[in-house]
């Protein structure tokens, strides 16, 4: 903040720059940049300015209006109109009262987006949610126009008038019983999210973090076991050691199955195959759930498509989780036991492909296992199903297609043999 | 041109009111609950704007308007869906369908009487 306080305390002083600058035995170029805040000072240069400002150092030092000016920088990162980013220390030393209360503002617009954000989630995975949604949207319409017609309408006919009156009745007594019923399927309906102390969503917080992508573990780019451990160090989402041991361990793999598919070579398939697994594993010569895992791990542009990843172990739990435009993934555990990810426990020896119906959206699934080979002698080998999610391409419409959900709690299918709870109505 | 309107929509009550509504302008509305045969009933009427609810009973709004699409005769009129489901996903999947103009419940009168006149031309 001492930029602002020492180019307020100079003009009322009456004095110049170049004057200033002199006496503090700095460059006029130098003062200019500190006054807009675009250098920081401190020790011997604060106390040389101080002096010739004849105020005590005290009062140009940076105060807790520093700490309030970044608040606004940070606000203002976001905003859709340009900002005078460069004078927010002023505007925090000046207003530092609009300075609180625009934060607050912006502290509630940033909560309430995020509220839109995950209710809007919410529907988009629980039908039933949205179909209440939409009987209470219907209601406030046919009340909203009723309304309309009853208010605006000169001389509306007396059978007219009796018949909307008596619609708007009937509509408002429909309007507070499914308002009614969404406010409490709202209140009833638990947060499917995990728990983040646990490592495996800890794992999961830092991919999406992440974006699931890792460009600097490419070939090439030093991704080695040093650029692993500081990606795991710098990640605020790991806070744990276990959880910081899954992801250095997921990163290795990640640079691994960059190193046996590089881009280099990625590129060119992709470009004559598509994002199809079957075509690149076998132009590059790696197995299928090595080519699903480098597909799913490559940005969208590049992999030319959204893909989605499921990898569980031996009890079903699931341990990477990346889900697809058209395909949600719940946070919980307990995802929809008809993912083909599960039948491949049963059949660990196939690779299959099919569509899946998830809503009203359709995907291909690509499923196949991973075979963990023990690395000692009296140990069990392990096996890892896996399965991508792509969009369905065209040679993909003859493929059979399965209705699964995503979690059981909001799923529609009715008569599901594999059901573990009733959904939430 | 044609004064006509096949409304299809399964909500008795908005069908009443936007009848009456469309009426008082000069259109003759022919309503159509279902959207099962929807398709049937726009080729049986010929009208110059189909206003289609998405939610519907037997097959979604979205089916409706591929289908109407797909069909030589009907394919070019226009169609204004009506939707409680304003998500970015059902707009995508509204535009992907070929609707003409996608308006979000609830709406006003003047709102939806304006759309008609814009698209059909009145």
């Amino acid at each position: 903040m001492s930029g602002f306080r020492i180019r307020e305390r100079r003009t009322a002083l009456g004095m110049r720059q170049v004057e200033l600058a002199r006496r503090a035995g700095i460059s006029a170029s130098y003062l200019n940049l500190i006054e807009h805040g675009r250098r920081r000072i401190a020790g011997a240069t604060l106390l040389r300015i101080a002096r010739a400002l004849e105020i005590e150092p005290a009062g140009l030092a940076e105060g807790a209006d520093s700490a309030l000016a970044e608040s606004l920088l940070d606000a203002a990162a976001n905003a859709s109109e340009p900002v005078e980013t460069e004078r927010a220390e002023e505007f925090a030393a000046r207003f530092p009262g609009w300075a609180r209360r625009l934060l607050e503002l912006s502290g509630q617009t940033a909560h309430l987006e995020g509220m839109v954000k995950s209710l809007s989630e919410r529907m988009e995975h629980d039908p039933k949610l949205a179909e209440t949604l939409h009987e209470v949207l219907s209601g406030v319409t046919a009340v909203r126009t009723a309304t309309s017609i009853l208010v605006d309408t000169e001389s509306l006919e007396p059978r007219w008038r009796d018949r909307f009156c008596r619609n708007l009745d009937e509509d408002s007594r429909r309007l507070a019983d499914s308002a009614a019923a969404l406010a409490r399927r709202i209140e009833r309906l638990p947060e499917l999210g995990g728990d983040a102390s646990e490592p495996h969503e800890a794992l999961h917080a830092f991919f999406e973090e992440r974006g699931f992508c890792f460009p600097e573990l490419e070939p090439g780019k030093d991704g080695g076991p040093g650029r692993i451990r500081t990606m795991v160090r710098r990640s605020d989402a790991l806070k744990s050691a276990a959880a910081r041991r899954l992801a250095a361990a997921a990163l290795a793999q990640c640079a691994e199955d960059a190193r046996r598919m590089p881009l280099k070579r990625l590129r060119p398939a992709l470009r004559a195959h598509g994002p199809d697994p079957e075509a690149v594993a076998a132009e590059l010569g790696v197995d299928l759930p090595q080519a699903f895992r480098r597909l799913a791990a490559l940005p969208e542009e590049i992999a030319g498509a959204s893909l989605g990843l499921a990898i569980c172990d031996e009890s079903g739990a699931i341990l990477v989780r990346k889900p697809a435009q058209g395909f949600a993934m719940p946070k919980s555990a307990a995802p929809c036991a008809l993912w083909p990810l599960f039948g491949m426990l049963r059949r660990p020896g196939e690779a299959a492909r099919m569509r899946l119906r998830q809503g009203e959206a359709v995907v291909t699934a690509f499923v196949a296992c991973q075979e963990v080979v023990p690395a000692g002698f009296g140990m069990a080998s392990v096996i890892r199903p896996h399965m991508l999610i792509a969009p369905q391409a065209e040679d993909h419409m003859g493929l059979p297609v399965a209705e699964v959900g995503v979690h059981c709690r909001i799923c529609p299918i009715e008569r599901c043999p594999l059901r573990r709870e009733p959904p939430v109505r | 041109m044609s004064r006509k309107v096949v409304l299809i929509e399964d909500e008795r009550n908005i069908i009443e009111a936007i009848g009456f509504l469309l009426s008082r302008e000069g259109w003759e509305v022919k309503s159509h609950s279902n959207g099962v045969d929807a398709v049937d009933a726009v080729r049986r009427h010929r009208p110059a704007l189909v206003i289609l609810d998405v939610m519907l009973p037997g097959k979604s709004g979205f089916d409706v308007l591929r289908e109407i699409r797909d069909d030589a005769e009907i394919g070019a009129l226009p169609v204004l869906m009506l939707t409680a489901r304003g998500q970015e996903r059902d707009r995508a999947l509204a535009e992907a369908a070929g609707v003409s103009r996608f308006m979000t419940k609830p709406f006003s009168n003047a709102e939806m009487l304006e759309a008609v006149a814009e698209l059909a031309g009145a």
